[in-house]
């Protein structure tokens, strides 16, 4: 029983990861239809900054974790000016869209392999302290509180600020009708240009939190969230914000019981696809998604 | 004579995979030719591949029997996916046969009979060089000619608009359908041919990062035109050995350049390299065509 | 009777776009579809093509019941259309897109093809002669190579039109084939009509050019609001005080 309850805390624990990659993910998707698979990429650039920042340049990790963020933002202007804005015009630019999202992912990718090596990385031991609390069989770290609050606390700042502030409802207003919103005088490039701003910061946000829960980066760690990351947003409805944040917890709890259950960790991927797989056919909306997206 | 065989020593499996890789490329071409984004291509060649391989090796079936077998199960399964998945659109259709590869993976990488995660191993070597070519030819006129027969004109007029095309008499579920099960016939038949290359073949080999190339390889090249795939595949196949031969160290800068590739491409050749050969034959009525003045 | 529509309502959400429609089309007539802007009009046409289901309602197609067939089997049984917004397949020349618009008349089988066979040669100058007919017909003959997107709004028009026509249709349904298109492109539109109908062919025309459809069609149907108004000839549906009035409050001026 302890352990069950053991492994549903992880669950959440690591579904909040997945909930922060998401939100960033889905938001670039709600406002401009494109699926953009260079998340995974500034993820995993996101990670190994900081670790870096740590490491080499010495900083603490409360200062490394913005100076990294914001790094992984500007990626993300960098994303939309060379791969995304150049296509805007075209017929077909959802396709072409995501054919150049691959190639900066490619591109990003062997940039994490050319500055930061091939090798598996981690934090330096005393980058942060960690307490254990135990109560019975279970027990809670105060990293893993300290990355859910994290996680918790962007995601929150992120729905206030979209509810909220005056570039947050513009953004909301291009992600309904970006001719509308160019109609009612919002500079819309402006808008998706700080749009992938927001998702790529948020994306690198969860490659360090990831990072510092698993205790091991490497380039090629954006592979596996990147799919999850796939599913997360379409269970949760794409371009859903709550969508993603509920979704990336429920994927955590599946991952975790699957492999309680199973007893092995072979099957855990092959529950979540299958799931995955049977909300597309049955309800290609999602959760708590919008209905046009069958047509999208 | 000896530079010949010598030169075949050396680049000989080279070819191999450049004849494999076209063919993949050739059978994801079918269904980007009627408008289906589709990312289960590697799957169904897993499909064929490991079915084949199976067939020859544990049950002793003759040679092209077991490739036959693996193409029409590859088929098969590509009915059954195919009719609920063709429903979706766009990237929730690439999503969705998506993670129908990756359940396939999964299910591989877990039953005994395909050998796990160290693969399917001891299966004959008995694909040879003028067979992957022969069937190359073969299904590249093949391709060639579908183009403008009924089917093909079906399949360009559902990618270009697919309400026209159904208001034109055409059935488009039916032709969409055609289109993802005769692509993964061709995909299992090539699986089948690159199972019996190497004695080997694992799970890895049929996954998300294969599927993924094999749309790079259609891009590249071009979805206009059969040769397209085919030269794109050729290209990017040889690539790393062009590299190695031109100085270019393995790792992060061969890397990128796959990925500056495709991405100039797609900036700036929207219908790949083939699009420089169509030119010379329509550059005339395309430069004409400009100089129509507006009529309203 | 080669066309009935009893009763037919669609509706979107809350928007009854057609509300208990009833019409009825004679063999080998030109007849008319008018009204405001938001009126039903496309509405009707897409019910009729089998692009939208409709709410309830019947629609006979020479003699049997047909509202529940897909736009598919429409068009196999003789229905073509135009859009309104103009649906070409851009990335084709103007051949081509009437090649792809021979669909039901020309089986292009496969294995001939494969096989390099005469007769699949023979057959395909045989179609591309017609395909080229049906472009000079609509006064594109000399197009024929240049790609569809590349038109001007006039010629996209009358070569959507040519597609159409490509299927050799009994019922062809135009969605305002004129709008937006000089003078002279209309004048070539209403003889093509013309001669359309001298062979025979049964058409549904919506305009808002009413010169136009007053001098093409002997019936003319007025919807307003999604129901029918009033159906006659031209001259007494132009008197009629109910269209009158629902042109004017709709502030229209087309007219
Ligand atoms: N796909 C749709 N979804 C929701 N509402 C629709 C849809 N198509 C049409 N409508 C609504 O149905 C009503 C009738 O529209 P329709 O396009 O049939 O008018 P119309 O007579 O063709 O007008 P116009 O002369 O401007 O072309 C309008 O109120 C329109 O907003
Ligand atoms: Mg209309």
């Amino acid at each position: 029983m302890d352990l069950l309850a053991q492994q549903l805390i992880n669950g959440l624990f690591i579904g909040s990861v997945y909930g922060l990659f998401a939100v960033g993910y889905t938001l670039v998707f709600g406002v401009l239809d494109i699926l953009n698979l260079a998340h995974a990429a500034v993820f995993t650039l996101g990670g190994l900054l900081a670790v870096w920042l740590v490491e080499a340049a010495g900083l603490s990790l409360w200062l490394a974790f913005p100076v990294s963020v914001f790094c992984c933002g500007l990626l993300g202007l960098l994303l939309d000016r060379v791969a995304f804005a150049p296509l805007r015009q075209r017929a077909d630019s959802n396709f072409s869209g995501l054919i150049s999202s691959i190639a900066m992912a490619i591109i990003f990718e062997s940039a994490a392999l050319g500055l930061f090596g091939a090798r598996t990385v981690r934090f330096p031991a005393h980058t942060i302290s960690v307490h254990i609390w135990r109560w019975g069989g279970i027990s809670i770290t105060s990293l893993q509180v300290e990355i859910v609050a994290v996680a918790i606390l962007l995601m929150v700042a992120l729905t206030q600020f979209l509810n909220r502030a005056r570039v947050g409802k513009a953004i909301r207003a291009v992600a309904e009708n970006d001719r509308t919103a160019r109609l009612l005088g919002i500079h819309v490039d402006g808008i998706i240009a700080f749009t992938f701003f927001i998702s790529s910061a948020l994306g690198g946000a969860a490659g360090i939190l990831f990072g510092l829960y698993f205790d091991s980066l490497s380039p090629d760690m954006g592979r596996s969230i990147e799919l999850k990351g796939l599913a997360v947003i379409i269970l949760g409805g794409m371009g859903s914000i709550p969508g993603a944040i509920l979704g990336g917890l429920a994927f955590g709890l599946s991952e975790v019981l699957t492999v309680a259950l199973t007893g092995t960790s072979n099957l855990r991927d092959a529950v979540a696809f299958t799931v995955l797989f049977t909300v597309l056919i049955l309800r290609p909306a999602g959760l708590l998604g919008r209905k046009k997206m069958r047509e999208a | 004579m000896e530079a010949l065989s010598q030169f075949f020593a050396v680049y000989g499996s080279l070819f191999n995979f450049i004849g494999i890789n076209a063919l993949l490329a050739l059978s994801l071409y079918l269904t980007l030719a009627a408008g289906q984004l589709s990312l289960g291509s590697a799957a169904f060649a897993g499909i064929g591949g490991y079915t084949a391989g199976i067939l020859t090796m544990k049950l002793m079936v003759p040679f092209p029997l077991a490739v036959a077998a693996g193409s029409v199960l590859a088929g098969a399964v590509g009915l059954v996916i195919g009719l609920p998945v063709l429903r979706l659109r766009g990237v929730f259709l690439a999503i969705a046969t998506l993670s129908f590869g990756e359940v396939v993976r999964i299910v591989v990488l877990n039953l005994d009979i395909t050998g796990g995660a160290q693969g399917l191993v001891g299966i004959p070597a008995i694909t040879t060089t003028s067979g992957i070519y022969l069937s190359l030819a073969v299904a590249a006129y093949a391709i060639a000619r579908l183009r403008y027969s009924r089917i093909g004109w079906c399949f360009e007029s559902i990618r270009e608009d697919e309400t026209a095309a159904a208001a034109l008499g055409i059935n488009t579920t039916y032709y969409k359908t055609l289109s993802f099960v005769l692509g993964a016939v061709l995909a299992g038949f090539a699986g089948a041919l690159y199972a019996h290359l190497n004695y080997i073949i694992t799970p890895r080999e049929f996954g998300f990062s294969v599927a993924v190339d094999l749309l790079i390889y259609n891009i590249v090249g071009g979805i206009r035109v059969w040769y397209g795939p085919v030269l794109g595949a050729a290209l990017l196949t040889a690539l790393p050995e062009i590299l190695r031969g031109t100085g270019v160290a393995a790792g992060p800068v061969r890397m990128a350049i796959n990925g500056l590739i495709l991405l100039l491409v797609i900036l700036f050749l929207p219908n790949g390299l083939a699009s420089i050969f169509m030119r010379i034959g329509k550059g005339r009525a395309k430069a004409a065509a400009h100089a129509i003045p507006e009529e309203v | 009777m080669l066309l009935q529509v009893n009763d037919v309502t669609r509706t979107f959400g809350g928007v009854k776009a057609l509300d208990g429609v009833c019409l009825s089309i004679a063999k080998g007539e030109v007849h008319g579809l008018i009204g405001p802007n938001g009126a039903g009009k496309t509405t009707l046409i897409n019910v009729l093509s089998g692009v939208m289901p409709a709410t309830s309602g019947e629609v006979v197609l020479d003699g049997s019941p047909v509202q529940t067939l897909p736009a598919y089997k429409l068009a196999a049984r003789g229905l073509a259309r135009t859009f309104q917004n103009i649906r070409l397949f851009p990335a084709m020349t103007c051949l081509e897109n009437v090649i792809a618009g021979q669909y039901l008349v020309a089986p292009r089988p496969f294995f001939p093809r494969f096989f390099c066979l005469p007769m699949a040669w023979r057959q395909e100058k045989e179609h591309r002669s017609q395909a080229m007919d049906c472009l000079a017909r609509v006064g594109l003959a000399s197009r024929a190579d240049f790609p569809a997107g590349a038109l001007s709004y006039g010629e996209r028009r009358r070569l959507e039109i040519a597609r159409a026509l490509a299927s050799r249709p009994r019922l062809l349904l135009l969605d305002e084939p004129v709008a937006g298109m000089r003078q002279k492109g209309v004048q070539q539109v209403g003889g093509l009509i013309r001669s359309l109908a001298a062979e025979g062919m049964t058409i549904l025309l919506i305009e808002h050019n009413m010169s136009f459809v007053m001098e093409l069609c002997a019936t003319i149907t007025v919807l307003n609001f999604g129901r029918t108004l009033t159906t006659g000839n031209p001259d007494a549906v132009s008197r009629h005080p109910e269209v009158i009035e629902a042109y004017l409050g709709a502030s229209e001026d087309h007219a």
